[in-house]
């Protein structure tokens, strides 16, 4: 039993979402290889070694894998992951645009964002917007599978060291390239590793009014996300969408504002421990899956929030 | 250019389905079906590549049961030209990325066009796994599609913001959500429609083998929350986050 864990990280540092990977790794079982793939990525191998529980870090340091391109990246993987049980990921942009390729490449029916491991064959996974839980088999020589960040506690960063291999694959398929990207900085915590999250929705009547919820969120250390209509309307930028097809998150509280709890939202944060809902609307779906319901206009209740906070 | 779109036939996504009493799946029983929302962006963008004078045909595929030729009309009334359903019902995303994969050969498209995410399954995998087995680059979680001299040029909706990747044509695009505004048909396109051709395959036209790799042993409905309360002031509620909840200091 071998598993390969996919590291995420910008070349500098290991993304947290690795360690919720590893997490699952560990349920599943049998020693654990993480195989960093980038560019000048040094420090994210050291890292990735130190973190607990793995036993192989594989680097992969070429130019052609800098930006993550996923014709460059499944080769390698789809080359790596020959010789492991299971190939892991996290269910993130990343993760999600090169693993598929990956197990296509290796002839093997991928399993798409795990919240379970019953037994090493044996997965759960959301289907339907999060309205049905599958328990999926496969009795596939190599599991590939993307990993829901939020159903696994992460594994501890520290304690770990595993001896680092250089690989001296170099894969570009020659059919992509990076032109350039446009990254949000922000000084609040990231969206799905935040354990306070405030969306706002349509509510929210436009891009500044979110300055609301920003002077809040600042008071209580919490990143702020948006519904699907929020980011539509041009309030807010696409990687604050929380939902079905936006980030997952499941923090110790969500307070969502002026949103009505279609379906794809509440399968983007039905998991959060304790759940807010502000609404002017009594009848508003939320509500039903609201720990707290406050019937109000929001532009009242929300600055009364940030004084009271 | 010829542009092949990849449709798949869901619930509606407005359903909130059910799961089936047996634990086997989901009941569909009298339940509104319909064309899954990333397939209607990505007919879209192939009509407008065609209106734009980049596409010169639209090909339609479909995977999936007898059905699923509703969707094809559907998207030959949004302005397609051509479709083929390939009969299979329930099969997986590898096998449904062969059956694809055998009508590029033979179609040679110039563009694929996929949706990123069917809402039924939640797989996220078919267009990857197509541009694997065609060997194309792949612009996934594509919010712009630019085609120019031999190249396309999607900007793509990543978790940190947008990446912009170029990709060399034949390629695969995948749609999200911002990437346009899908039209409604129009009565006499959707008449029109029912006179465009449509071409009926089975998986065994195309060699592939669409028996599951990956079982699913039962499907339940997800933890129910318990019920909640409903606070009357902004006060109330800051004491039961402190207090009761202990969420916040
Ligand atoms: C394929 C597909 C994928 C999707 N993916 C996602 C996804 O990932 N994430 C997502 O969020 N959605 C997604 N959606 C969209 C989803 O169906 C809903 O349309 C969307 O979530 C609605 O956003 P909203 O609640 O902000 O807007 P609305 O439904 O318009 O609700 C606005 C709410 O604000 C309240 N309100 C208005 N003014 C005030 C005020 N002054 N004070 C208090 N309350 C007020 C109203 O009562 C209302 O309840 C998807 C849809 C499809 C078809
Ligand atoms: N049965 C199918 N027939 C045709 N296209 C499909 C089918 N299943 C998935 N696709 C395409 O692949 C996209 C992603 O689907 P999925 O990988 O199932 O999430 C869809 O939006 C379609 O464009």
């Amino acid at each position: 039993m071998s598993v390969l864990v996919y590291a995420e990280h910008d070349n500098a540092s290991l993304k947290a979402a690795t360690l919720n990977v590893v997490a699952a790794a560990q349920k599943i079982g049998g020693e654990i290889t993480i195989l960093v793939a980038g560019s000048g990525c040094g420090a994210v191998a050291q890292q990735a070694a130190k973190v607990a529980g793995v036993a192989k870090v594989l680097v992969a340091d070429n130019a052609a894998y800098a930006h993550q391109l996923a014709e460059n990246v499944s080769a390698l993987v789809a080359e790596v992951g020959k010789g492991y049980k299971h190939i892991l990921a996290a269910a993130t942009t990343t993760g999600k645009n090169f693993l598929p390729r990956a197990a296509a490449l290796l002839d093997v029916q991928m399993i798409s964002e795990i919240s379970g491991v019953v037994n090493a064959t044996t997965f759960q996974r959301p289907i339907y917007a999060g309205n049905a839980i599958a328990t999926v088999e496969s009795a596939q020589a190599i599991n590939v599978l993307t990993v829901r960040g939020t159903a696994f506690d992460p594994a501890a960063a520290e304690g770990g060291s595993a001896a680092i291999e250089n690989l001296s694959t170099a894969t570009d398929a020659g059919v992509s390239s990076f032109v350039g990207e446009e990254i949000a900085k922000s000084d609040r915590p990231e969206l799905t590793a935040a354990k306070i999250v405030i969306s706002g929705g349509r509510g929210m009547q436009n891009g500044d009014n979110f300055s609301m919820l920003y002077k809040v969120a600042d008071k209580l250390g919490a990143a702020v996300g948006a519904s699907r209509a929020a980011v539509d309307a041009g309030f807010v930028p696409n990687d604050m969408q929380v939902g079905q097809t936006g980030k997952i998150v499941a923090p110790e509280l969500y307070v969502a504002v002026g949103i009505s709890g279609a379906i794809q939202h509440l399968a983007g944060m039905k998991d959060s421990k304790v759940i807010v809902a502000i609404n002017k609307d009594e009848e508003a779906p939320i509500f039903q899956v609201a720990d707290y319901g406050l019937v109000a206009d929001l532009f009242q209740a929300v600055p009364e929030l940030e004084k009271l906070v | 250019m010829k542009v092949l779109v990849a449709v798949k036939r869901v619930v509606d996504a407005n359903v909130k389905v059910r799961v089936a009493a047996d634990n086997r799946g989901v009941d569909l029983t009298n339940v509104k079906m319909a064309m899954n929302p990333f397939c209607e962006i990505a007919v879209e963008e192939a009509v407008r590549l065609k209106e734009k004078g980049v596409a010169t045909e639209i090909l339609v595929v479909a995977v999936g049961p007898k059905e699923a030729q509703e969707q094809i009309r559907t998207a030959l009334a949004l302005g397609a030209d051509r479709g083929i359903l390939v009969e299979a019902a329930d099969a997986q995303p590898l096998a449904i990325a062969k059956i694809l994969k055998a009508i590029v050969d033979q179609e040679k498209p110039g563009l694929v066009i996929t949706g990123k995410q069917s809402i039924d399954g939640d797989n996220n995998q078919v267009g990857q796994m197509l541009a694997a087995l065609t060997g194309m680059g792949q612009g996934t979680f594509a919010s712009e599609v630019n085609v120019a001299d031999g190249k396309v040029k999607v900007t793509r909706e990543i978790d940190g913001g947008l990446q912009t990747v170029e990709l060399k044509l034949p390629a695969l695009v995948s749609t999200d959500l911002r990437l346009n505004e899908p039209r409604y048909a129009s009565l006499p396109n959707i008449m029109k429609a029912k006179k465009k051709p449509l071409d009926i395959k089975a998986p065994a036209d195309f060699g592939v083998d669409v028996a599951p790799r990956v079982k699913t042993v039962k499907v339940e409905a997800p933890a129910a929350r318990k019920a909640g309360i409903k606070v009357k002031t902004v006060e109330e509620l800051v004491a039961k986050l402190k207090n009761e909840a202990k969420v916040i200091q």
